[in-house]
């Protein structure tokens, strides 16, 4: 009997202390008010939440001024491509064509947003490989307002998604320049969608994707340890270069060469200018995710840069042509945008002035002379501003990138920064160069075999507004 | 009558109109037009593509007169109009057959 009553009361003692240790656990654990204050502060430092402790955190959504600065971005991304870069493009044709580069920019704002939501932002910057994403993210599944820490600690997957979405349209719009008035627009639509994911897609994810070949920065297993903040490699060398193939497997514009093809509206070419000079504020400064001290950096170095170059090209002419042009102002101020993209984020001052000065110089030879020396219908200088201008700023990237505008370069690149860098960004660009050239040719030769890419010969001497799309863009006079 | 076409430069136009309204000329038919003579066009550069443009712009200045004025307005025009510069512009002179003011039907030296 003892013994039975020893055994029960064993029991109990067991179960009570059983009970007590479940009771313990049944209230959710909370944040010391230390642990929530560690948030806040990453929170204002951009940085990680706490992830010492099981107590969840209690700002799990996304931080406001971060997301509101990435809101902003993402408008002023889309700014650059509509209008802006349509009306630099638009006034640089022919009046009888300003119609056509109009309609390409607003298809491939439509074409690319489906893609993007069909499987393109899964495949550029879901994790699963070096080359390509994954299929997770499928029509956006699951991409909500609740921040992707790979990413961005502060702002909403969705708000990332869609500014990333920005880079995906402005980068094949930039394409049309080159093969501008000469080229079916069922043929743009097509090739763009197939450029889109043999060449786009897996190149966001190389250089951004958290798991990236090329992602020196946050990779710490990147097979090249390449930096590009903005997207020297990734937007205007693909681009760039990708045009000057479209433009050769085209051919020139009948009658270039033989019969005057000048601006239609230098006007209508500044007021674009001036609005991608705003837009790529989002675009640069934006690229740093957050709204701190990077971010900070990236504007000014943004603004050095382009107001050096856009002061340096027509300086060029002036001395060697004896006339600063509008269109050099522009040019230059382009050229300084885009060489200036990949560094923002990793140089300080006197660096952004020498690629503002290497902007004004090197893309305006470009464009002035071997342009001529090799005669290719490069209509409105894609290759030389973007192809030229990134490739530069891809290599000056490597040169001039110092940790102490940026501490993000001392995660997994110690000794590389400031050493050997430049032969990872040259191993970059000989990636990058190498894909767009190939991936280029492919999709071109298949839409050439499917649909053909060129108008008739009547149509483009009559203009592409009237025939491809039914309108004219001016009236009367 | 007379007719007296004078192409000009732009920039003389308000000179030579006030020259013409000075000496009693009161109405005059003006047009821009675009064309070329010894002072040939010029150049125009976009990045590195060069484009020579045949036609300058030119102001037609037109007056329908009664013979006796033509003399004077010649001269005003002239006078106004001279640069002393290649591409100051030509005036022609040409005989009139009929005038005809529409309101009034008026013809001959009353129409003009």
């Amino acid at each position: 009997m003892k013994k039975t009553l020893f055994i029960l009361s064993l029991l109990a003692t067991l179960f009570c202390v059983g009970s007590a240790v479940r009771a313990a656990d049944a209230p959710a654990p909370e944040r010391t008010v230390q642990e929530r204050l560690e948030d806040l502060e990453a929170y204002v430092n951009n940085g990680a939440r706490n992830a010492s402790t099981n107590a969840p955190t209690k700002i799990a959504g996304a931080g406001p001024g971060h997301n509101a600065w990435q809101m902003a971005s993402a408008a002023l991304v889309l700014f650059m491509t509509l209008p802006g870069l349509a009306l630099f493009y638009g006034g640089l044709v022919r009046r009888k064509n300003v119609l056509s580069v109009l309609a390409q920019c607003l298809g491939i704002a439509g074409l690319v947003t489906i893609l993007w939501w069909l499987c393109g932002y899964s495949l550029a910057f879901h994790n699963g490989g070096k080359f390509f994403g994954s299929l997770d993210w499928m029509f956006l599944r699951g991409v909500d307002s609740t921040p992707n820490t790979d990413y961005g600690a502060w702002v909403s997957h969705n708000v990332f998604s869609m500014y990333q979405l920005m880079f995906a349209i402005i980068t094949p719009a930039l394409i049309i320049g080159a093969i501008a008035e000469r080229m079916k627009y069922s043929a743009v639509l097509l090739f763009i969608a197939g450029w889109m994911f043999v060449v786009y897609f897996p190149l966001a994810h190389m250089v951004w994707g958290v798991d990236g070949f090329m992602n020196g920065v946050w990779n710490k297993d990147a097979g090249i340890k390449a930096i590009d903040f903005a997207g020297g490699t990734v937007v205007h060398m693909s681009s760039g270069w990708s045009a000057l193939i479209l433009c050769l497997i085209l051919g020139k514009r009948v009658g270039y060469g033989k019969e005057p093809m000048p601006p239609h509206n230098m006007v209508l070419c500044m007021v674009g200018t001036g609005m991608l000079w705003v837009g790529w504020y989002g675009f640069n400064a934006g690229s740093a995710v957050a709204a701190d001290g990077v971010a900070a950096n990236a504007f000014m170095t943004t603004t050095l840069a382009t107001a050096v170059a856009s002061f340096v090209w027509p300086m060029a002419e002036w001395v060697v042509r004896g006339k600063p042009s509008i269109l050099g102002f522009c040019s230059g101020a382009v050229a300084g945008l885009v060489v200036i993209t990949p560094a923002c984020g990793f140089v300080n001052t006197n660096g952004a002035i020498i690629i503002g000065i290497a902007a004004g110089l090197i893309p305006w030879f470009a464009c002035y002379k071997i342009k001529s020396w090799f005669g290719y219908d490069d209509a409105l200088d894609t290759w030389g501003v973007h192809a030229v201008g990134g490739t530069l700023g891809a290599f000056l990237t490597g040169v001039l990138a110092t940790p102490t505008v940026n501490a993000n370069l001392d995660l997994n690149l110690k000794g590389v920064v400031g050493s050997s860098l430049w032969i990872e960004q040259i191993k970059a660009i000989g990636i990058t160069l190498t894909l767009a050239v190939v991936g280029t040719a492919i999709v071109a030769y298949v839409v050439k075999a499917i649909i053909g890419l060129r108008v008739e010969e009547e149509v483009e001497v009559g203009g592409l507004d009237l025939s491809e799309h039914g309108e004219e863009g001016y009236h009367g006079a | 009558m007379k007719k007296v076409e004078a192409i000009i430069k732009p920039f003389k136009l308000e000179e030579v109109k006030d020259a013409l309204g000075d000496i009693g000329i009161e109405g005059m038919t003006v047009s821009e037009v675009k064309g070329f003579g010894r002072q040939k066009g010029h150049t125009e550069i976009y990045r590195g593509s060069e484009y020579t443009v045949d036609f300058l712009p030119k102001i037609k200045i037109e007056l329908v007169l009664p013979d006796s004025q033509v003399e004077a307005a010649v001269a005003a025009i002239i006078k106004t109009a001279k640069t002393g510069k290649i591409g100051d512009g030509k005036v022609f002179v040409s005989s009139v057959e009929e005038a005809i003011r529409i309101r009034t039907e008026e013809k001959g030296e009353a129409a003009v």
